[in-house]
């Protein structure tokens, strides 16, 4: 059996009387790049949240490594290794870039406890931030205070927060978001780059992004997963194309985004 | 690198020297009420760095960090009463309660955010107050007369009144340098963090809740060391010392003078003590050119001018007084 980093089973959650998540069962495979997508309201979302932590599921298990971490806090599963980026772009406004990803580099280095030296100076802290915001694209702007930078440039900041935790999987909550066009190839290309070396379960609407970058695909709607396969097979897919690829024609056309 | 002369490092210059110089101007000019005035203002500037510390790098919004004034105060006056007035006996009980009482309200408040954790922190220093006012051996609601000083045998008499000043200027130093040095250590970026971005700070790694308990006991402690303080220079608890319009004036303090910087609190407890000083008899003069003679009932409005000037600043100085001669603005 190949390596399963993550496995998701009979993951339910309800909101009211709305399923969000409905018996989701996954599997995601060490080195692979898996991604998801669904309409609207679909529950990727609420999914990466039972992923990361954030929400507990009514029922059903989250497996990390053979671990079960259903019941794990957030910070506690981003040290075993399960790094995570935000749709709605969560940073740290008022510090610099660097500052923002020196952070993460601190929660996981050891405890927090020091009170004295001053951790702008700590070359440990300082250098593998500057390392991550390098393969991030933004070494030129370490030193811009965060509020002052484009959207663009949070996204890729986004990332390289969530790479400076080494994580040995990355939860990548639609990264492409009210990114332009050229911003959004940099972004895919930085992605075609990253899959080399981490496992990623990428959620994203960009469908042109998707099938360029995902090894498998799996189609969330209504809270449950209509089909999982490689790209071709879901293209090919009746049901996934009525219920959601048929409304996208650039993409059912033959050729299309493939990378 | 910047320049070291700024129009703000100029002006803490000059104020640090002031506050060096004062018992000197005191002693020549036989003017022994400045020194008992500022020494009142050190004190109380070292719990409005010790509140700001918390509220303006952590976020957390205390409105009862005077209970702590009065938990250091009351330690000292049941001491005494009771007949011990060793201040190495004295002090440190005062700290560790200050501490251990921060740690349960902490622990329970730091669970809320926003109103909650204000109306939480609200209630712990009522109970308090109330708690002090019902002690009828040690003056109830009359407050209690401490007949001696801390003695720290001959190392040092705090029945000098000078010393005394030196005393509470060193500490308060003392506790600028530290808590400077905290706020930009891995411990006070953690801090400054969750006050950011708590969400994100656990999704890269950060238990948020036990460094924001931690940094709300250190500055529990500190605010102890303020009531051990306004104790001994008083001679005098009350449950006066923690009513919540104390903790009110805490954060005017912090507000005022700039939040988020660690000097900003220092600035803004002289600026509000001497105002509150100063403006009753500038009310005074002002009614006496305008009228002819001095209006008594003139003296008993100046909070008509503290408060319009208090909304000016906040609404035009986001960062305080610091801020306004720094230039810089905080969001």
């Amino acid at each position: 059996m190949a390596d399963t980093l993550l496995k998701i089973g009979g993951l339910t959650k309800r909101f009211g009387g709305v399923v969000a998540s409905d018996n989701i069962a996954l599997d995601i495979v060490a080195g692979e790049l898996h991604a998801i997508i669904g309409p609207n309201g679909a529950g990727k979302t609420t999914l990466i949240g039972q992923l990361s932590g954030e929400l507990t599921p009514d029922t059903g298990q989250v497996f990390f490594d053979g671990q079960d971490i259903t019941a794990l806090p957030a910070y506690r599963r981003s040290a075993m290794g399960l790094g995570r980026t935000f749709q709605i772009t969560s940073l740290f406004p008022d510090f610099t870039a660097l500052d923002n990803v020196a952070l993460a580099v601190q929660a996981h280095a050891g405890h927090s406890f020091h009170f004295w030296r001053d951790a702008r100076m700590e070359s440990d802290l300082r250098e593998p931030a500057r390392a991550a915001l390098a393969r991030a694209g933004l070494s030129n702007r370490a030193d811009e205070i965060v509020a002052n930078m484009s959207h663009g440039e949070h996204r890729q900041l986004e990332l390289a927060m969530a790479l400076a935790t080494r994580p040995r999987l990355l939860l990548l909550d639609e990264p492409m978001a009210g990114l332009g066009p050229e911003e959004s190839s940099r972004m895919v290309k930085t992605l075609r780059e990253l899959k080399q070396e981490i496992t990623i379960l990428l959620i994203e609407h960009d469908m042109e992004a998707v099938f360029a970058l995902a090894d498998r695909i799996s189609v969330l709607v209504y809270g449950r997963v209509i089909a999982s396969g490689e790209p071709a097979a879901i293209r090919a897919n009746a049901e996934v194309r009525q219920a959601y690829l048929g409304e996208q024609e650039a993409v059912s056309a033959p050729g299309a985004g493939h990378g | 690198m910047k320049s070291w002369l700024t129009p703000r490092n100029a002006f803490v210059t000059a104020l640090m020297i002031v506050l060096a110089l004062l018992p000197v101007y005191s002693a020549l000019t036989g003017n022994t009420f400045m020194v008992t005035l500022f020494t009142r203002i050190l004190i109380l500037a070292i719990a409005a760095v010790s509140l700001n510390l918390i509220m303006g790098f952590g976020g957390m919004v205390s409105f009862g960090h005077a209970a702590y004034l009065g938990i250091g105060g009351y330690v000292v006056g049941i001491l005494a009463k009771e007949g011990i007035n060793s201040g190495f006996v004295q002090w440190p009980l005062a700290l560790v309660l200050s501490g251990l009482f921060a740690l349960a309200v902490g622990a329970l408040s730091l669970r809320t955010r926003g109103v909650y954790f204000i109306m939480i922190t609200l209630a712990f220093a009522q109970m308090v107050y109330y708690i002090a006012n019902g002690l009828d051996r040690y003056g109830g609601d009359d407050g209690l007369t401490i007949q001696r000083r801390s003695d720290f045998g001959g190392l040092i008499n705090l029945s000098n009144r000078t010393v005394f000043y030196y005393l509470c200027l060193v500490l308060l130093m003392a506790t600028v340098y530290f808590v400077w040095r905290m706020v930009n250590s891995r411990f006070g970026l953690v801090i400054q963090g969750a006050r950011s971005n708590e969400r994100r700070m656990r999704a890269i790694g950060f238990p948020t809740f036990r460094y924001k308990l931690t940094c709300f006991v250190i500055a529990g402690v500190l605010c102890g060391l303020s009531g051990v303080l306004l104790a001994n220079h008083t001679n005098f608890i009350s449950p006066a010392l923690m009513h919540w319009t104390r903790s009110g004036d805490l954060i005017v303090m912090a507000v005022l003078g700039g939040m988020g910087t660690v000097f900003g609190p220092v600035i803004g407890a002289v600026a509000l003590l001497v105002l509150e000083e100063a403006l009753p008899h500038l009310m005074g003069l002002a009614s006496y050119l305008a009228t002819g003679k001095e209006v008594a009932a003139a003296k008993e409005y100046w909070q008509l001018i503290l408060g319009p000037m208090m909304l000016l600043i906040v609404i035009y100085a986001r960062g305080g007084i610091e801020g306004l001669i720094s230039g810089r603005r905080r969001g």
